[in-house]
């Protein structure tokens, strides 16, 4: 059980090293989200079930907690991501690379 | 004997908490620095919860989702900054 | 009615952060109590029969499409972050949608930002605005096929 909850501790926290990298490689904000949100939420998922394999054997009553927190964190992370999305649009720093916006439109038919 | 295992898990996660750090610091734009922000917290959550189960105490946990529910807070707080700052000015 | 799912909704919370125990099952059920008391008047809901069901069916068709879309995401963004010269094409795409209720559109808006590529912007009446990194420039259709399809059958299924 220590070994299976090892390999998913090391995968999750090889994703949280790719979001990191991400965050510092991509160029522009929107890919910056895009690359945080998805590999750190994957990266917290895998995390949280390493320990929950982790504490199977004899902390049974932590269960509920991180539970608590998959489901936290798989609600609140994609809405904080687009939530940033939408202000970094709204602030008028528009990355100048995007090949089709239909958002500018957004405007003309109200 | 798990301690190196233990040691591995901590140093990626350090690496990355490092990555998102430079680009906390360089970005050229305040979004970019609340992007890094908001994946430093995530980064956070799932140190703090890894820490639960090296010294295992049940108390980090408690500490983990209060740190959840605060960084959500706080990133809709920085995006509700940030949409507000321009148009002031525009 | 009301009263009871709100109470029962309470009491789960409560335990789950505090732990099974039998005083941690009266304290909790007191503090619903009186949180149901103050709280009912002011929430608006309906009674749905059909929510056990659509739990059920929720757990047991959309989170192992949902899993597996999130891998295939990660391994996506691996591959462009790791590559030497990093493989972008963006663009802002819009999207239409036919799910009616409000719980609908934000699930299937958390899963178009958690599948590869795809990032939702914004919700309005009934079209999503998605970042993509790679847009396809042949026709708007295959745009809209590829990044909401598979969740829009499936969400459709579960809550209309």
């Amino acid at each position: 059980m220590t070994i299976v909850s090892y390999i998913f501790l090391i995968i999750g926290a090889m994703f949280f090293l790719l979001g990191g990298l991400g965050v510092l490689r991509m160029p522009d904000t929107f890919n910056r989200i895009q690359a945080g949100t998805k590999a750190t939420t994957l990266g917290a998922f895998s995390i949280v079930i390493g320990v929950i394999f982790g504490s199977v054997e004899n902390h049974l009553d932590w269960i509920p907690k991180l539970i608590i927190i998959i489901v936290f964190i798989a609600i609140s992370s994609p809405i904080g991501s687009s939530t940033i999305a939408k202000a970094t649009y709204r602030s008028k720093n528009i990355p100048d690379n995007l090949v089709q916006d239909d958002f500018k439109k957004r405007g003309e038919n109200q | 004997m798990m301690d190196w295992l233990d040691f591995i898990v901590l140093t990626l996660l350090g690496l990355g908490v490092l990555f998102t750090v430079i680009r906390f610091v360089l970005g050229p734009k305040l979004s970019d620095r609340v992007v890094a922000l908001d994946t430093l917290n995530i980064i956070i959550i799932g140190l703090i919860v890894f820490l639960a189960l090296v010294f295992e105490s049940k108390l980090y946990l408690d500490i983990a989702i209060v740190y959840a529910v605060l960084a959500f807070l706080e990133t809709v707080v920085f995006a509700r900054y940030l949409e507000g700052k321009n148009n002031d000015n525009s | 009615m009301k009263y009871l799912i709100t109470f029962i909704t309470l009491l789960v919370v409560y335990l789950f952060l505090a732990g099974f125990v039998i005083e941690e099952v009266i304290l909790g059920s007191f503090v619903s109590a009186v949180l149901t008391i103050l709280l009912a008047n002011r929430l608006n809901f309906k009674v749905d029969w059909h929510f056990p069901l659509k739990l059920i069916k929720f757990i047991f068709v959309y989170i192992p499409v949902f899993i597996w879309k999130l891998i295939l995401a990660n391994i996506d963004v691996a591959r462009r972050v790791l590559s030497f010269k990093i493989p972008l094409n963006p663009g802002i795409v819009k999207v239409k949608t036919n799910l009616k209720g409000d719980l609908g559109k934000l699930t299937l808006a958390n899963s178009i930002t958690l599948t590869p590529g795809t990032l939702s912007i914004d919700v309005e009446d009934d079209c999503i605005y998605v970042h993509t990194i790679d847009v396809k420039k042949s026709s708007k259709d295959q745009n809209q096929k590829e990044i909401s399809g598979p969740f829009e059958k499936i969400l459709g299924g579960i809550f209309e």
